[in-house]
Order: structure tokens, then C-alpha cells, then sequence
């Protein structure tokens, strides 16, 4: 970290700036964790709260580029203040984005009515939420500390997310040929397994934004990807 | 540390787009300079490109607004000061002994901190340096102040008024009397120092957009100790430090992720 500004004013800005996005960050990790259980245990209860949750989410957001607005305005950062600052907008656009896929899957719990609940399925979307909240943590604490090597491997780990997506999409598939009665169910546990893989795209996000503020440029290299949900298929009979 | 060279490689970046080269209208090599025995300027190399605006930042004593002086030879009025390397303007040797500095400050002009317009009238102080160079009719005469105070973004505010004194302009108008002064003799290279430091923001603006305009026919210096100035009306940017250019690139390149430390903490205002 760059050493103190001469006018200290401008440090506590840029640290109030950090800090809202750690709290956010923070908030959206619980976010994650309670999505899925409340999924798991089907527990309603908690869906709601979660979804509730979101709305802190969403004021953290607008103090977070208000806040940021006005430095730029107030203080005319340049170089690694200025990227800093654009960072932390970003981060906390990305967070915002986590923030409404938890809550998305918060909604959901109340729809899944039926008992039928596959111990396979619910292993493989545990193991998943997992990979997907070690990104989001590793790649905050990145952020928080400037941390180059660190964001760049959750940048490259993504693939394992992807590959447990893929199989889970094929996996759902099948259970709704075999019984009609479980479509209703898997087409939501589908949209969750989708949201928890968007938000480890979100955190490869952060970690370009973590790459940005520290090296002044852009990343351009495509990011190895293991999502194949796109090509899953399953052929009844086979 | 291995870890993060992996990983720094394994992600190539978005490479800025770099200006183009301009071709060198002003050249340093080498360049050392003396207050008597203080060495003010160490070893200085760049150029400023044709029809470019180079800003030169720095904390005060930095040894910028000496080294625009040496650019026409300000410094020759004091004793004891001295240039030492190479300074061309072209192909002429600006640190030649014999060099008519008059011929000189007609190809290089400079605009000074506080305007100083002379205590005639504002056609006068327009039409007094072209009649140093030149010998021209009344009618010549008569254009040649026209658009020069055109050049300088005045004409449409002074052209009732040519008679007025110079002195009766506001600071803002004064100012760019003296830029149309400068530009009158039809210079190759014009300088300013620290042009905008007196003015009021309107008028900082006023000149700010008349250094872009006249990028387009000079080669333009500028000093300025206010660097969000430097990175608005810039294309390089050089930032100096101790006598020293530390680092000297791009102005998009030094304002958004400049390569050197001191060049960071002084723009960002972690200097001292």
C-alpha cells in the first residue's frame, strides 16, 4: 500500500471507501452460506431473511459509489488513488450482483414443495457453494490486500465450478425423464446451481478489477473456462 | 515472489495506445546546468515534438522552470549561470555562443506567470514586436494584429478597443494579449510558465483552450504546478524532481499508472 497522503483527509476517505466494501463484502458472504442452507434444510424462514438481507446490500451500494463520486469530485484522485477508486465501484457493482443471485435463491426455497431430495444433488450443489464462497472470501481478502498473486489464482480456479455445474445440469436431467413429478423441483435447483456458478464469475471479476488497480491496466487473456451446461444434453432411453 | 511472476505472466494486459510519435522540434541531450556552483539541472534528456504540448511538473525547486529558460536562453541576463550539453532547436544550436538571441526569442516565445502587458495600447502591444522583425505597411499591419489577437482568442473582445491601454484588460484578457503578443512574431516554439496561476477559473479555461488551438501550428512548453492542468492541456508530461527528469511518457500513460515511485507520490500528493 502507497504511503500517506500529505493531505490526511484524502487517506480517510480512501479508507472508508475500503472499508464499506469489506463490510459488503461480508454481508454478501452470509448471504451465500444462508441461500444454501436455507435451500438444504428447507427453511423458509431463512429464505426470507435472506432475501430481506438484500436490500443492505443495495444501500451499501449506492453509499459505496456516492461516496467514491464524491472523492473523485472533491479530491481529483490521480493514478493508484484514482484506480482505487474506480475499484471499489466496481467491486461493489460486483457485490451488488452476489447479492441478488443469493437472493434470488432465498426465493426459491419457498417453491420447493416437494420431499423428494436427491442426497447426490444436494452433495454436489454443498461441495460447489463451498469452491464458489472460498473464491469470494479469497478474492476479497485479495482486494483488501492488495494481494496481485492471490486474485490471480481465483482467477484460474474457476474451472472446478464450472465442470461440478456441468455435471449437476446432466445429473437433473436425468431425474426429471425419469419422474415428470421432480421437474418442478430440479428446473429450481437448476436456476440455484446456475446462480452459485454466476457468482464465482462475479468473483473472477473482482479478481480482474484486483489485477486493474494494481498493475494500471487491463487484463485480455480469456480466463480458462469449464462451463459446458451449455452443451449438456441427455437422450431419453440411453 | 515466484509465485507472482507465474501469475503475473500467465495475464497479458490491455497495452495503452501510445501517442505517436511526433518528430522532435526541440532536443536535450545531456543538458547540465549552473547557478554559479549549484548544479540545477542534471543531466537532462528528451524532446518536445512538433506540434505538441509537453507539460513539465515537479515541487518547487525542481528545476522546471529553469530548464524552459534555457530553451531561449533566458538565463543569459545573469551572470554566473551556465548551460552545459546539447539543446537544438532543429538543427540550430541554442547553446551556441554566437546565436542571435533576439532571432532566437522570435522562434521561441514565452508567456510568463503574471501577464505583462506593456503600457501601450493593445494594438501597440501586439504591432511593437512584429516592427522588431519586420518592416510592413500600415494595411499589413493592420491584419497582422487582427490575427494575432484572433490567435490569441481576444479579437472579438478588444476589436472596439484597440486604442485602449493594454493595462485596462482584465488579468484573464491581459494574459491573452500576451500569448497574442507571442504568437505575433510567428514563433516555432512558445513557452509558458505557470500561465494560469494568476487567473480566475473562466479564464484559466479561455487560455487552457487556447493552448489546444494553438498545439495545432506550435510546438508548445508549459509549466504548471497545477498537475490536473497538465494532465487537461498535455500530451507528454514530464515529471522532474531534484534536478532530475524522473520519469517523462505519455500524459494519459503518467497520470493513470506512471512506471516510477516519486513520479506516483507526487501526483498523488504523498510528497514530503
Amino acid at each position: 500500500m502507497a504511503s500517506e497522503h500529505t493531505a490526511k483527509a484524502f487517506d480517510s476517505d480512501l479508507q472508508e471507501l475500503t472499508r464499506l466494501v469489506a463490510e459488503m463484502g461480508g454481508l454478501v458472504e452470509r448471504m451465500i452460506t444462508e441461500s444454501v442452507d436455507a435451500l438444504i434444510r428447507r427453511d423458509v424462514a431463512l429464505g426470507k431473511r435472506v432475501v430481506a438481507a438484500d436490500i443492505e446490500i443495495d444501500n451499501l451500494q449506492r453509499v459505496i459509489e456516492e461516496r467514491a463520486v464524491l472523492t473523485i469530485a472533491r479530491r481529483q484522485p490521480m493514478a493508484i488513488d484514482l484506480r482505487e477508486i474506480v475499484s471499489a465501484m466496481r467491486v461493489a457493482t460486483d457485490l451488488e450482483r452476489i447479492g441478488d443471485l443469493a437472493k434470488n435463491m432465498g426465493k426459491r426455497v419457498a417453491a420447493l414443495e416437494s420431499d423428494f431430495q436427491p442426497l447426490k444433488l444436494i452433495r454436489g450443489l454443498e461441495h460447489m457453494t463451498d469452491l464458489v464462497l472460498s473464491q469470494v472470501k479469497s478474492v476479497l481478502d485479495a482486494y483488501a490486500a492488495h494481494d496481485l498473486p492471490a486474485a490471480m489464482n481465483v482467477w484460474k480456479g474457476d474451472e472446478e465450478v464450472d465442470a461440478i455445474c456441468t455435471s449437476l445440469f446432466r445429473e437433473l436431467l436425468t431425474y426429471m425423464m425419469e419422474d415428470p413429478r421432480n421437474i418442478s423441483f430440479c428446473i429450481h435447483l437448476m436456476f440455484c446451481a446456475k446462480n452459485i456458478e454466476r457468482i464465482g464469475d462475479h468473483a473472477t471479476n473482482i479478481a480482474e478489477t484486483v489485477f486493474y488497480m494494481i498493475e494500471g491496466q487491463q487484463i485480455t487473456d480469456k480466463r480458462p473456462k469449464g462451463d459446458m451446461t451449455n452443451f449438456a444434453t441427455t437422450v431419453p432411453g440411453t | 515472489m515466484t509465485e507472482l511472476s507465474v501469475s503475473t505472466t500467465a495475464a497479458s494486459h490491455v497495452p495503452q495506445v501510445p501517442l505517436p510519435e511526433a518528430p522532435p522540434k526541440v532536443t536535450v541531450r545531456n543538458l547540465n546546468f549552473y547557478y554559479g556552483e549549484h548544479h540545477a539541472l542534471k543531466n537532462i534528456n528528451l524532446t518536445l515534438g512538433t506540434n505538441r504540448v509537453t507539460a513539465f511538473i515537479g515541487p518547487s525547486g525542481c528545476g522546471k522552470s529553469t530548464l524552459l529558460r534555457i530553451f531561449n536562453r533566458m538565463y543569459d541576463l545573469y551572470p554566473g549561470q551556465r548551460a552545459v550539453g546539447q539543446l537544438m532547436l532543429d538543427q540550430t544550436n541554442i547553446l551556441d555562443p554566437k546565436l542571435d538571441l533576439n532571432l532566437l526569442r522570435a522562434r521561441v516565445g514565452m508567456v510568463f506567470q503574471k501577464p505583462t502587458p506593456f503600457p501601450m495600447t493593445i494594438y501597440e502591444n501586439i504591432a511593437f514586436g512584429i516592427r522588431l522583425y519586420e518592416k510592413i505597411s500600415k494595411s499589413e499591419m493592420d491584419d497582422r494584429v487582427e490575427k494575432a489577437l484572433r490567435g490569441g482568442a481576444l479579437w472579438n473582445e478588444v476589436k472596439d478597443k484597440l486604442n485602449a491601454s493594454g493595462l485596462s484588460l482584465s488579468g484573464g484578457q491581459q494574459q491573452r494579449l500576451c500569448i497574442a503578443r507571442t504568437v505575433a512574431v510567428r514563433p516555432e516554439v512558445i513557452l509558458f510558465d505557470e500561465p494560469c496561476s494568476a487567473l480566475d477559473p473562466i479564464s484559466t479555461a479561455k487560455v487552457e483552450e487556447l493552448i489546444q488551438e494553438l498545439s495545432e501550428d506550435y510546438t508548445i512548453a508549459i509549466v504548471t504546478h497545477n498537475m490536473q492542468q497538465a494532465a487537461r492541456v498535455s500530451d507528454k508530461t514530464a515529471f522532474m524532481y531534484l534536478g532530475e527528469l524522473i520519469e517523462f511518457d505519455d500524459t494519459n500513460k503518467i497520470f493513470t499508472s506512471p512506471s516510477d515511485r516519486r513520479t506516483q507520490d507526487y501526483i498523488t500528493g504523498r510528497f514530503g
